[in-house]
């Protein structure tokens, strides 16, 4: 291993005995000229080179022969492994009947600091569930993947995917819409991101909280048909 | 709420620190002004001294001579449009020698916005009083080239006052593009034809954003000047029009080769000013992530500056734990680069089961990276003949020019907040300040790979000492969001949730400064609440902006390709420098 420079300028150490935490910061006056690092001779004829092609050395034989990490990968053939919090791609969740989960609080916009997300109301046909987005826009351009809707969110209808190569041809396109957000990923549990639990964590409780939503609309749909279907809960879409 | 009193502080033990203004020497020099024209406020941070306008020169320059407050660490301004006299100047001074800070307001009335410049007290104001001047219009008399910093030449109005619409917008047009008026040095030899060369903004040398004029003769720079501002996102105006919370991920933007320390710097303002405090395991992961932050801001920083001189390799060797450290901050927030980790209180989730384990792999490895770049040019007589006492500045003067950071240590100077200002787990842990003498690029190198170690030594010890148990972040409703779980089923969580997110934290009305050793030097945010859930004025000290502004002064008399190895040795960030 290469030495550090012993010079005049290397570091003095007498505070070392002091406890810690109460080592003087500064009493001295400021120095007033510079005392730069003086190469010795092994260094002005060029020696301590050799140590270095040694190490380009080493890089290059084990590049070679394929036994070291390499850290580029080949993009988009492969894909880098990213962890369960990865804040990409927004996703609307769905109901068990596939109608959009969202229930058009405006959290979300506005705890959003990029103000990217558009929000147009309307009265849900459902009288359990007052409101839901008509239109519901991510400027993906403007969004700055902070996850604060995700953090806003009372009812967990955004969450974010791992999804992050988001092109887009023209400004237009990069406006997401409500069938867009709510369309990809849905299905595939490895390609969710920043949501407010994680699989890893508590499969358990997101599976229980399934079950139990299962259970209320089952009840729900009872108690429709119960009532002749007075208030038919048909899908607003 | 809990109320902005000292008690309710959170601040280190300081003995000196608000009765600056009682020792002998201070109060000496203000006994020596008439009677009326300071008027001494205890600040809740550091002593605030309202000051006269026609005094200011004198006082600043008492205070410099006599009471060695020897740092101009910020100036700004701040508007208050239904006060009269309606604008203030907030000048912050730092004595390194007495570690004593101190806080002057001058009051000026809109009718008559002229102040005394005080460049010849302290070199690094230049550029402060450029800024002051852009944003809110003060007049410096006797500054030598009072114009627009952050804007542009066609901006008209001062986008900081509070009558200034944010959503404002103005066209540069060609005729109006500065031109640089040089001082030039009269005589010297005329065998060569002077020439003025632009490099920038569009150059790779010039990291992107910034521009350079220099006026060559034959190979030396006789003049420069330097042309900052396009990557200006009005990071103060736009943190007025949000809640606390939501000037998070904008601090992001400022030094975004290790945005997890702007994120712990903003978070703790807001804590102290809202006296709550950070449970354990936030301060402990918050202290783990900001030194792998630093360690990957040098490593960028170490990285480039030899690319600059033509080594390209260490660039590859030095971002591969850059690379790793990423993961890391991905998987415990979601993001790599503009990570918005910290929340006001806390953090922004839980830490990952297999954080330690991913932390303790990354101390085994990244050692190895810098023991090889140490390697290839530590003693490689290349990399010294460009190095060693090119761009070379003693403490005492950049310490005139408001040095801080890594640049600071490399000239003599051991001033780190993180010893001085002690905060999150940093006295609590046996490590060193490094500092080098030599002042010039070489030493710039030298002491971040110093540093680097110190770094990881801390961060061995935090993980040695294990992960605190307990949660992420403050259980208190008006500052954090309740859980998911509670907003999910609670009605008062629920509540609690709406409150925060429609009217964001309240924060108590006051003023503070507060400031972390960000990767290049002493990261200041500067608050004013008026008890609403915005801030009234945040302002950001990027460490970056003192520091440029003596870049002409480093590479005057040098070489052309040297002043390029400057600019990389002295970690300029535009995020940060521009805001």
């Amino acid at each position: 291993m290469t030495q550090p420079p012993t010079s005049p300028s290397a570091m003095p150490a007498p505070s070392a005995t002091l406890p810690v935490g109460q080592r003087p910061i500064l009493r001295e006056p400021h120095p007033t000229e510079v005392r730069p690092y003086k190469p010795g001779l092994a260094e002005r004829l060029y020696l301590p080179l050799i140590g270095g092609l040694m190490v380009t050395l080493r890089h290059f034989l084990r590049n070679l022969l394929g036994t070291g990490k390499s850290y580029t990968i080949e993009y988009p053939e492969k894909r880098r492994d990213y962890s369960h919090r990865f804040r990409g791609h927004h996703i609307l969740t769905t109901r068990p009947d596939g109608s959009v989960r969202c229930v058009a609080c405006f959290l979300c916009a506005q705890a959003c600091p990029a103000e990217c997300i558009h929000i147009e109301a309307a009265e849900h046909p459902d009288v359990n569930i007052e409101k839901y987005p008509v239109v519901y826009e991510i400027d993906m351009l403007r969004c700055v993947f902070c996850g604060y809707c995700v953090d806003a969110c009372p009812e967990e209808a955004i969450i974010m995917s791992n999804n992050y190569d988001m092109a887009y041809f023209t400004r237009e396109q990069s406006i997401v819409g409500k069938n867009e957000l709510m369309k990809p990923f849905t299905v595939d549990e490895n390609r969710l991101g920043y949501r407010p639990s994680f699989p890893e964590e508590d499969v358990q409780r997101a599976k229980m909280r399934r079950e139990a939503f299962d259970l209320v609309t089952a009840a729900r749909q009872a108690q429709n048909a119960g009532n002749g279907g007075k208030t038919a809960a048909s899908s607003p879409h | 709420m809990p109320t902005l009193t000292p008690d309710t502080l959170p601040l280190p033990p300081r003995p000196t620190l608000t009765s600056v203004s009682e020792r002998p020497e201070v109060s000496a020099i203000r006994a020596r002004f008439p009677e009326g024209s300071i008027e001494v406020q205890e600040g809740l941070d550091q002593p605030t001294w309202i000051v006269r306008r026609d005094v200011l020169a004198e006082l600043a320059r008492e205070l410099k001579t006599n009471a060695k407050f020897d740092v101009m660490m910020d100036l700004c301004g701040v508007d208050f449009p239904d006060r009269e006299p309606r604008f203030e100047a907030v000048y912050h001074l730092f004595s390194m020698p007495r570690h004593a800070r101190l806080r002057l307001k001058v009051p000026l009335a809109e009718s008559d916005l002229t102040l005394p410049s005080l460049m010849p007290v302290w070199r690094a104001i230049e550029w402060f009083e450029r800024e002051a001047f852009d944003m809110f219009g003060f007049l410096f008399e006797g500054h030598p080239n009072l114009r627009r910093i952050l804007c542009h030449e066609g901006f008209v109005g001062h986008p900081l006052r509070k009558d200034y619409d944010a959503a404002r917008r103005w066209i540069l047009t060609e005729d109006k593009i500065y031109k640089p008026h040089f001082d030039l040095p009269e005589g010297g030899d005329d065998l060569f034809e002077r020439m003025t060369i632009n490099i920038g903004p569009s150059h790779p040398a010039m990291h992107g954003t910034f521009r350079l004029m220099a006026v060559m003769d034959g190979e030396t720079i006789v003049a420069s000047e330097v042309e900052i501002g396009y990557l200006h996102r009005c990071f103060e105006k736009m943190a007025e029009t949000h809640t606390w919370q939501q000037v998070i991920p904008y601090t992001d933007r400022l030094n975004y080769c290790s945005s997890f320390i702007n994120n712990v710097g903003y978070c703790r303002l807001v804590e102290t000013m809202l006296g709550v405090e950070a449970p354990p395991k936030a301060v402990w992961a918050r202290t783990i992530l900001s030194e792998f932050s630093r360690i990957m801001d040098h490593c960028v920083c170490n990285g480039t500056t030899l690319v600059d001189a033509g080594a390209l390799t260490n660039f590859w060797y030095m971002f591969q734990p850059r690379e790793e450290i990423y993961g890391l901050l991905e998987s415990v927030c979601g993001a790599r680069l503009t990570v918005s980790a910290c929340r006001i209180g806390g953090l922004i989730q839980d830490l990952p089961p297999d954080f330690m384990e991913r932390s303790r792999r990354l101390v085994d490895i990244i050692p190895a990276f810098v023991e090889d770049v140490e390697k290839l040019v530590d003693r490689n007589r290349i990399w010294l003949d460009r190095s060693v006492g090119i761009a070379a500045i003693s403490g005492e003067e950049a310490v005139d020019w408001g040095w801080t950071g890594p640049c600071l240590r490399a000239s003599g100077v051991p001033y780190d907040v993180r010893k001085a200002y002690p905060y999150d787990l940093y006295d609590t842990l046996d490590w060193d300040v490094p500092v080098l003498y030599g002042g010039d690029v070489y030493d710039r190198y030298r002491i971040r790979m110093l540093e680097i170690r110190e770094s990881l030594k801390i961060i061995q010890q935090l993980l040695d000492r294990g992960m605190p148990e307990g949660p992420y972040i403050v259980d208190d409703p008006h500052v954090a969001l309740p859980s998911k779980e509670a907003a999910y089923n609670q009605m008062e969580s629920m509540i609690y949730h709406f409150k925060l997110i429609m009217d964001g934290i309240q924060v108590p009305a006051g003023e503070l400064y507060s400031m972390v050793e960000g990767a290049n030097g002493e990261l200041g945010f500067y608050a004013i609440s008026d008890g609403t859930g915005k801030p009234y004025r945040l302002h950001a000290r990027g460490p970056c902006f003192p520091i440029f502004s003596t870049f002409p002064r480093l590479i005057n008399g040098g070489s052309l390709s040297d002043s390029i190895v400057s600019l990389g040795g002295l970690n300029i960030i535009a995020g940060e420098l521009e805001r």
